[in-house]
């Protein structure tokens, strides 16, 4: 009788696994961050918006993202002005013009705060993600939305929260809000792999 | 009346030794640097002698923690940097903790119109305001944007951006929790600054002390980690200690070696001790004339002193052995003259290092003139007065006997030895190109180890490896920072050529009273800057009222007091602005270190050919590697010579006593075999010849002669005495005990002397016998 019965949780859990991309009421947020972390690399464009209160309008750049698993993202803007951003591990280096910029992320809490999130959520590293997050997830495999929240002071300072929008085991769209009322919306679309 | 001669020589000799025991008791001893430099430099010397005693990275210690894991190592290396920097030995301490991170950027920040080299007239135009407004605005939409919104209403030009991409260049270690960590994290990282100079090793040994013990504090007993130093200043007191250890372990381990062999010949304690009686003068007059004429005594002086112990003591051996049934005056008519001439020959090669500029040989050949002379001299005149009556010593003669059927036998190994002499030959000459090593590195007392883990150290924490340095002389602080403005343009061109990798000035730090006047002159008054705001801002996304905090900053920097070197304290510039703006006398030195792009040599030529374009007077660029290498390669050349004026000087000796070629030549020929065969020998086992090998040579030459003459003199009479044989015989035994003791010494100095003159005197002694003119082998 025992054996029956977990012999057909067995079978109903493959069941509910195999169709868990049409049920939203099995989505979960280890599920997304296992389909997250299938994909080793990535390559995206993006259109970023941030709103900034100093400013009378938002200012609009775009460019190029490059991921590889699980800690590599360059950040290629080519609009309003060429810049390159290069993360790997706790080193930032930054590269506008003739400048190269070396930083630790470990340096600026505010910035490691915003890139861990993203490279957190490509990575589906709940773990990571969690050290400075509250994660909630909303809709379906198919549209979801990943909010997180500081869940400590110091990055709360500056952040209020993100959201993060995606279609099965892609990310679409960031937004960040900061807690001085400045936002951005970045747009994400997939490229062919380089 | 021979009663009083004794007693008059005896009073006499005593209060020599008296003397120089005063003498010694003021001397100073040292066992730095300073035996390899210069006495009389070059101004490029001059500075690389300032920086070795004194410069910026003579005072570096780097600290490396190693073992256990990351946390631990990063918590020990903040408690051990938390004790230090409240020690006022310590100039600074970093480890990556953001201590005076708050003090910097303030300075930067409240000073940004003084220091920014873009401030000028044109940057407050209205096209200037404009241009610089949208350069921000775009840099708000980059990452980076994020660190310069909040300064943007104070800093709308981007001044504060401008002032760090200047010192962005260089890499810090990576961090890791919280402590500087090295690339592989395998240790924590310090780097540490002392306020005592490298040259200052008493101080620097204090410094070490007092690192370890707050590094014991904060690691406790029972840890996994262990601490590691480095850094010239703590090479200096490790090869203190070092020479030190070595030269009273030698000494103790020598005289106990040589006093048993001569126990084991004279088997008289008596005899034992007055034959030191020399030894122990010639030692005292060697260093109190050292101290007289140089005004301090060097280690390495002293260890060669060690050696010369089996030199020294051959006279008083001579004495004992060559005279029978206490007939002194026949021995001093017989066999003086020809010990004397060996004195004299050693004293003609040793006096030409008199004139060497190498502090280090001059001191060893002071030492060497003294010492001999004063032991030779008590031997031929104390010595005799000082026997006891019943004084006698083991009778050697059957030793004698074995010894000269030896030497009848030795003319027959003529060809083998000349075989042997040729083919030493053949390799001296197929390797003279590359048989003198001319890298001052390898006179180093430093081991191999200590230099690896300085390397890897260095390479883990970028610690300025001052190599390459713009110097710019002239007679005022602010000419050499008006200097440094215009050299550093030329540097940001190579640095964006892409051939150098950065560089550092003191005019990063403290501009010239000139450039912060044209500065603050550059910045408008409040209305016209207000206008010119109004007019910039027109098609940007920005109002000028949100700009006001800026306005407010320039006006009150228009009246700001100019920067002078003691705004800086608290920051972390103020140490750079110490080591790179150099007051001297009355001449004022500003230095600008060059860093090589990684994995990639500086083109000094290149470099120099941008400067010399500018014409600017009083700047030089100076690769202090290559200073010191040519200081060294100097004096080698330089011992060479004066080697061959020693030789010279001897052969000239030896002309005026015997004024016969033929004689000359069979005295010379075989130390000059000798020598060719130590030499292929040292070749042959991968030895480059230092300068120390050079001397040993010389001495091989010195003592060497004494045999030599001793065959020659004696090739006139029937037969060479069986007891001169035997006191030849034991002289060689001490001397080689002296000397090759010092070959397995770890002071690479030391261990050079050793294993050139103790295979090379008893080659000395058999080529002699081998190629004396012997007259009663024919018998």
């Amino acid at each position: 009788m025992t054996l029956l019965k977990s012999r057909f949780a067995l079978l109903s859990l493959t069941l509910l696994l195999c169709s868990s991309l049409s049920h939203a009421a099995n989505w979960d947020i280890d599920q997304l961050m296992h389909n997250l972390s299938l994909s080793r690399s990535g390559h995206a464009s993006f259109v970023e918006k941030k709103t900034i209160a100093l400013l009378d309008q938002p200012i609009e750049s775009s460019g190029e993202l490059l991921y590889t698993a699980p800690d590599r993202l360059e950040k290629r803007t080519i609009k309003p002005k060429a810049e390159n951003m290069l993360v790997d591990g706790d080193n930032l280096v930054i590269e506008r013009g003739k400048q190269k910029y070396h930083l630790q992320l470990q340096d600026y809490p505010e910035l490691a705060a915003f890139i861990d999130s993203i490279r957190g959520t490509l990575a589906g590293d709940r773990k990571a993600l969690e050290r400075t997050y509250q994660l909630s997830l909303e809709g379906s495999a198919a549209s979801w939305t990943l909010q997180l929240v500081p869940n400590n002071a110091r990055t709360q300072q500056v952040i209020s929260r993100i959201r993060i929008a995606g279609v099965r085991d892609e990310v679409r769209s960031i937004d960040i809000a900061q807690t001085d009322g400045d936002s951005s919306h970045m747009q994400i679309e997939k490229l062919a792999t380089p | 009346m021979k009663f009083t001669a004794s007693r008059f020589a005896i009073t006499v000799w005593l209060i020599f030794l008296l003397g120089c025991g005063a003498i010694i008791s003021r001397s100073q001893f040292t066992a730095d640097l300073s035996a390899f430099l210069p006495r009389s430099p070059t101004p490029a010397q001059q500075l690389l002698l300032e920086q070795i005693h004194d410069g910026l990275a003579s005072r570096l210690i780097l600290v490396g923690i190693a073992g256990a894991d990351a946390p631990a190592r990063a918590r020990i290396s903040k408690q051990l940097a938390q004790q230090l920097r409240q020690n006022n030995q310590f100039i600074s301490v970093n480890n990556g903790e953001p201590v005076t991170a708050e003090q910097d950027h303030a300075y930067w920040f409240n000073h940004r119109y003084l220091l920014s080299a873009t401030i000028t007239p044109e940057r407050f135009t209205v096209a200037g305001l404009h241009n610089a407004i949208s350069d921000s605005i775009d840099l708000l939409a980059s990452p980076a944007g994020l660190l310069v919104k909040a300064m943007l209403p104070h800093d709308p030009t981007g001044e504060m951006v401008q002032l760090l991409t200047q010192f962005s260049n260089s890499r810090p270690p990576a961090l890791s929790d919280g402590a500087w960590a090295s690339h592989d994290g395998s240790r924590a990282l310090l780097l540490i600054q002392t306020h005592a100079s490298g040259s200052n090793t008493d101080a620097q040994q204090l410094a070490m002390t007092q690192i370890e013990q707050a590094y014991q504090q904060a690691a406790g007993t029972h840890t996994a980690t262990r601490l590691e130093m480095t850094g010239p200043g703590v090479f200096s007191v490790k090869s203190r200690n070092t020479i030190k250890a070595q030269v009273s372990l030698l000494s103790v381990i020598s005289v106990g070696l040589i006093a048993t062999l001569l126990l084991l010949v004279y088997r008289s304690p008596t005899a034992l001790i007055l034959g030191f009686l020399p030894v122990i003068s010639g030692a005292l007059a060697g260093i109190a004339a050292v101290s007289l004429g140089f005004g301090t005594v060097h280690g390495i002086t002293l260890g060669f002193g060690t050696a010369l112990i089996g030199e020294a003591v051959d006279y008083s051996i001579y004495l004992f052995v060559q005279s029978e049934h206490r007939q002194h005056e026949l021995w001093i008519k017989r066999y003086w003259p020809t010990i004397q001439l060996g004195v004299l020959t050693s004293i003609a090669g040793f006096a030409s290092l008199l004139f060497s500029g190498f502090p280090g040989l001059a001191q060893l050949g002071l030492y060497s003139i003294a010492g001999l002379i004063t032991a030779a001299a008590v031997t031929r005149y104390v010595l005799p007065h000082l026997l006891p009556d019943n004084f006698h010593i083991h009778d050697v003669s059957a030793i004698g006997h074995k010894l000269s059927r030896l030497e009848q036998n030795a003319p027959k190994l003529r060809w083998p030895a000349a075989g042997i002499l040729l083919l030493a030959l053949i390799i001296v000459v197929q390797n003279h190109e590359h048989i003198w090593d001319d890298k001052i590195s390898s006179l180093s007392p430093v081991s191999k180890a200590d230099i690896a883990l300085d390397t890897q150290l260095r390479a883990d924490s970028g610690a300025p490896d001052v190599r390459y340095l713009v110097v710019i002389s002239d007679t005022t602080q602010e000419a050499v920072l008006r200097a440094s403005e215009q050299i550093a343009k030329v540097l940001q061109e190579q640095v964006e050529l892409g051939g150098l990798g950065s560089f550092d000035s003191p005019s990063h730090y403290l501009p010239s009273v000139a450039s912060q006047r044209a500065r603050q002159a550059s910045l408008p008054a409040a209305e016209l800057l207000q206008a010119n705001l109004a007019n910039a801002v027109q098609g940007l996304p920005i109002q000028a009222n949100r700009l006001t905090p800026f306005l407010a900053d320039v006006a009150s920097a228009r009246n700001q007091p100019l920067l002078q070197a003691s705004d800086l304290h608290d920051t972390s510039m103020a140490m750079a602005v110490d080591a790179l703006l150099i007051h001297h006398g009355t001449d004022w030195r500003a230095l600008l270190p060059l860093t090589a792009l990684p994995n990639t040599e500086i083109n000094a030529e290149h470099i120099r050919a941008a400067l010399r374009s500018h014409a600017l007077p009083n700047v030089s660029l100076v690769d202090m590697t290559q200073e010191s290498n040519q200081l060294y390669s100097s004096y080698l050349h330089e011992a060479i010579l004066l080697s061959l004026g020693g030789l010279v000087a001897v052969i000239a000796l030896l002309f005026a006593v015997f004024r016969s070629p033929m004689r000359v030549l069979r005295i010379l020929a075989p130390l000059a075999a000798a020598v060719i065969t130590v030499t292929a020998g040292l070749v042959i086992f991968g030895h480059a010849l230092t300068i120390l090998h050079l001397i040993g040579l010389l001495l091989v030459v010195a003592i060497g002669s004494n045999y030599a003459l001793f065959f020659e003199r004696n090739a006139d009479a029937t037969a060479i005495a069986p007891r001169t044989l035997a006191s030849m015989f034991f002289a060689n035994l001490t001397t080689v005990a002296g000397f090759g003791l010092l070959a397995f010494s770890d002071v690479s100095i030391l261990q050079a002397m050793g294993m050139t003159v103790a295979p090379g005197v008893i080659l000395a002694l058999i080529y002699s016998a081998i190629f004396a003119r012997n007259t009663h082998a024919e018998n």
